[in-house]
């Protein structure tokens, strides 16, 4: 039992850090204010990484990866971290989206999106959730409707919600309802859209937390061909399967303040009688506890490496790190403002601990706890997938889907 | 990355499952349970013995298997499964550990053949009743190597050969090793949350011992001796808490409520994901503590604190759970839960509560983190 690198991954290792000592960028880009982070930058340093088949290294070769195994992938993401390179937007497209493409599209289709997906030249977002189904994909309303003009095209009208970067995405998958005469997984059609189509309007979402790093997609008569079509008509939930299979390792845990960060904060506020408050015992023993959260977290990630590195499938140990970080960041970022008393409600800045990074956690864990995925979702996959336990019953299963109550 | 057991070790993991399956089924830890006279399973100690078990970390010149300390984790992991009737983590995580870590020469020789053959039980005698003990309350004295006072409880206490012993000489706390069954010892057995596991009240009434480290070192040693065998029971901890999740998701899945099987309730399932995501934590933080047991790492005590904190909150949450998943059927004498929710309080307790273990988690932080 060690924390080393075999041989093969101290050699794959050396050969990165070098080619990253050599390519990456020196500085942090700044953030060009549109929500995408510094966008320029960040295509930049992914085209640089492609043309190196570092972008996706896990990819076959025909596609521009380097046939790699996932450990190196890892290996990569370890190295790269120590530089300051820009923000990833792309991680949705080449995670998620062009991989269901290159899986239902046909050849022309796939040569002609997976290089510029890959060198950043393209952006792609996902198009599934909507206002009245979230955890519920397979409830979609968005409709899909054959044109009347015998062209064979679609029509497709409504509104998604949570999209990540629809704002400078330039494609997108979206699921849509074809047959609402069918259950509701047997009447769904999966198509790749051109997001600067006429009929498509984006609107930033106005967070709680005050920030906009999501939008609503406004479809109204949005005309697609049938070749944009994935995988056959009535048939979207498989393909939607496909794309969502990846999702979870797509929304990370939480980050931002953790114990260190509480602890340093405790030992320069004043606690009960004057003493620290470092030395109250009730926040000793929650500090005792969420260091124990966050080291099991990381050794559990350690056991996940460990299985890529000796080539076999992670445990389904790998499915608890959102679930405990995103409550865990809750209720730090909360004790640590309760432990400011009467000062805690402020949030400026200026004037809060940390840059009011403390406070930034508790606004920002309700949506970590929601997205990718809610913590019930979650507990339900592990008691199904894991646990083997039953599913929970449907009782839309055998209903045409324009039967369902609907509610609001 | 290599964070995991090699093949070897998971191997003999299996073969102790094996082992434990054919030889110490709850049928049999209830032979200990049942009975009042009898305070732990004879018969499968020395079984156990036989195995190699108890040596299994000694080296092989002092009679031992000389295999390592993640052999023995793998052991202990299967033990606190079976929730197994012998006085296994006082004699081998405590005992021979201690004499391992500070006994002179002479010591070792003397002592781990004997604990490797099976024919020594051992003991730590550190409480002198409740709450936590400290340098200041500490009331037991020796003078001219002579022990005089009062132990409780001591696990083990009533059956073991030898005890460690931790006693003030000269205003000064220190360890002590003294012979149970000689002169100037008294003992009583004492009723106890976990009879499967013995505990006993030992009088001290001028009892030759030998010390064991230096002078004043007794709280230090203790300490050293405390965290390695932190990290062992952490492995039996998280065996017990993997069981609990094991029994209530048979019964879950058999037990029908309402026209459908228990299991199909969320409130059931979101019950047994949430011990199966405390039982990975635990886990993950005792292969750690396994990592640190067995390379001498300097993070021992933190490594040794977080496996413990974890491990005792996940047997804790999965015995007292799998008996609610049960229902009515989960508070009888006959079923088995309470066979594992009596070994979670007995193993959380024995090394000091988890709640002394966070003080000492966060001390060890606060000044690693201001160095």
């Amino acid at each position: 039992m060690d924390f080393n690198d075999t041989p093969e991954e101290a050699a794959y290792r050396a050969e990165v850090k070098a080619w990253l000592d050599a390519n990456a960028p020196k500085r942090a880009a700044p953030d060009d204010g549109e929500g995408g982070g510094a966008m320029a930058a960040s295509k930049a340093w992914q085209a640089r990484k492609a043309a190196a088949g570092y972008a996706q290294i896990t990819w076959p070769k025909e596609w521009g990866g380097q046939g790699g195994t996932p450990i190196q992938q890892v290996i990569f993401n370890e190295e790269e971290a120590r530089h300051p390179v820009p923000g990833n937007p792309f991680q949705i497209g080449l995670g998620m989206c062009v991989p269901t493409v290159a899986t239902f599209a046909d050849q022309a289709t796939k040569d002609r999106f997976v290089g510029p997906a890959l060198r950043g030249e393209e952006i792609w977002c996902q198009l599934f959730s909507e206002p009245s189904g979230g955890s519920d994909v397979a409830a979609a309303r968005t409709k899909a409707v054959r044109a009347s003009d015998g062209s064979g095209d679609w029509l497709i009208s409504g509104q998604k919600v949570w999209t990540t970067g629809a704002q400078f995405s330039d494609f997108g998958i979206v699921v849509c309802r074809t047959n609402p005469d069918a259950p509701k997984h047997k009447g769904l059609t999966m198509f790749w859209v051109d997001m600067h189509a006429p009929g498509i309007e984006v609107k930033p979402i106005h967070q709680m937390s005050g920030g906009s790093g999501f939008n609503e997609v406004f479809f109204t008569d949005v005309r697609v061909k049938d070749s944009q079509r994935l995988g056959a008509v009535d048939d979207g939930w498989k393909v939607s399967l496909v794309t969502l299979m990846n999702e979870r390792l797509a929304v990370g845990g939480a980050s931002g303040a953790g114990w260190r960060e509480f602890m340093e904060a405790a030992r320069g506020v004043p606690g009960l009688d004057g003493a620290p408050a470092l030395k109250d015992q009730a926040l000793r023993e929650k500090l005792a506890d969420w260091y124990v959260q966050a080291e099991g977290l990381k050794h559990t990630r350690n056991r996940t490496m460990t299985a890529l590195s000796r080539g076999q499938t992670p445990g389904p140990e790998s499915s608890i790190g959102k679930i405990v970080s995103a409550l865990m960041m809750q209720d730090l970022g909360n004790s640590a403002i309760e432990m400011l008393d009467q000062y805690g409600i402020i949030n400026d800045p200026e004037l809060a601990p940390l840059h009011a990074g403390f406070h930034s956690s508790v606004m920002f864990a309700p949506g970590l706890r929601i997205a990718g995925g809610t913590d019930e979702i979650l507990k339900n996959i592990i008691a199904e997938r894991v646990l083997g336990l039953p599913g929970d019953i449907r009782v839309d299963k055998d209903v045409a889907f324009k039967d369902l109550p609907t509610g609001r | 990355m290599n964070f995991d057991f090699s093949d070897d070790q998971k191997f003999l993991k299996a073969e102790a499952r094996k082992f434990l399956d054919a030889n110490c089924g709850t049928a049999r830890v209830r032979g200990v349970l049942d009975d009042e006279g009898k305070a732990y399973d004879a018969a499968l100690w020395k079984a156990v013995a036989e195995q190699g078990w108890l040596g299994a970390a000694i080296p092989e010149e002092h009679g031992g298997l000389g295999l390592g300390h993640l052999e023995l984790c793998v052991i202990a992991e299967e033990l606190g499964r079976a929730v197994a009737p012998i006085p296994f983590a006082s004699t081998v995580y405590f005992l021979a550990e201690a004499v391992m870590l500070a006994g002179n020469e002479e010591q070792k020789a003397w002592l781990l053949p004997r604990v490797a053959a099976g024919e020594i039980i051992g003991a730590v005698a550190t409480s002198e009743g409740p709450g936590v003990l400290s340098a200041a309350t500490l009331k037991a004295t020796v003078t001219d190597g002579r022990l005089n006072g009062v132990k409780l409880p001591v696990a083990d206490g009533d059956i073991a050969n030898v005890a460690l012993v931790l006693a003030k000489e000269g205003g000064k706390p220190g360890l002590f090793s003294v012979h149970l069954d000689g002169e100037g010892v008294t003992r009583e057995a004492l009723k106890t949350l976990d009879p499967t596991r013995d505990a006993a009240k030992l009088t001290f009434k001028d009892a030759p011992v030998i010390r064991l480290g230096d002078a004043g070192e007794g709280f230090a040693l203790l300490e050293q001796i405390n965290d390695r065998a932190a990290i062992l029971l952490a492995f039996e901890q998280c065996g017990g808490a993997d069981r609990c999740l094991e029994m209530a998701k048979a019964y879950a899945l058999e037990r029908y409520a309402f026209g459908r099987v228990i299991a199909s309730y969320q409130a059931i399932k979101h019950k047994l994901a949430d011990m199966y995501v405390k039982n990975e934590l635990a886990r993950s933080n005792a292969y750690y503590g396994a990592w640190a047991l067995n390379t001498g790492a300097p993070e021992m005590p933190i490594a040794a604190s977080a496996a413990r904190i974890a491990a005792s909150e996940a047997f804790w949450f999965a015995s007292k759970e799998n008996i609610q998943t049960h229902g009515g059927i989960g508070f009888t004498w006959e079923m088995d839960c309470h066979l594992y929710y009596r070994r979670s309080r007995q193993l959380s307790l024995v090394a000091g509560a988890p709640r002394v273990w966070k003080e000492r988690l966060v001390s060890h932080l606060e000044r690693r983190n201001a160095a």
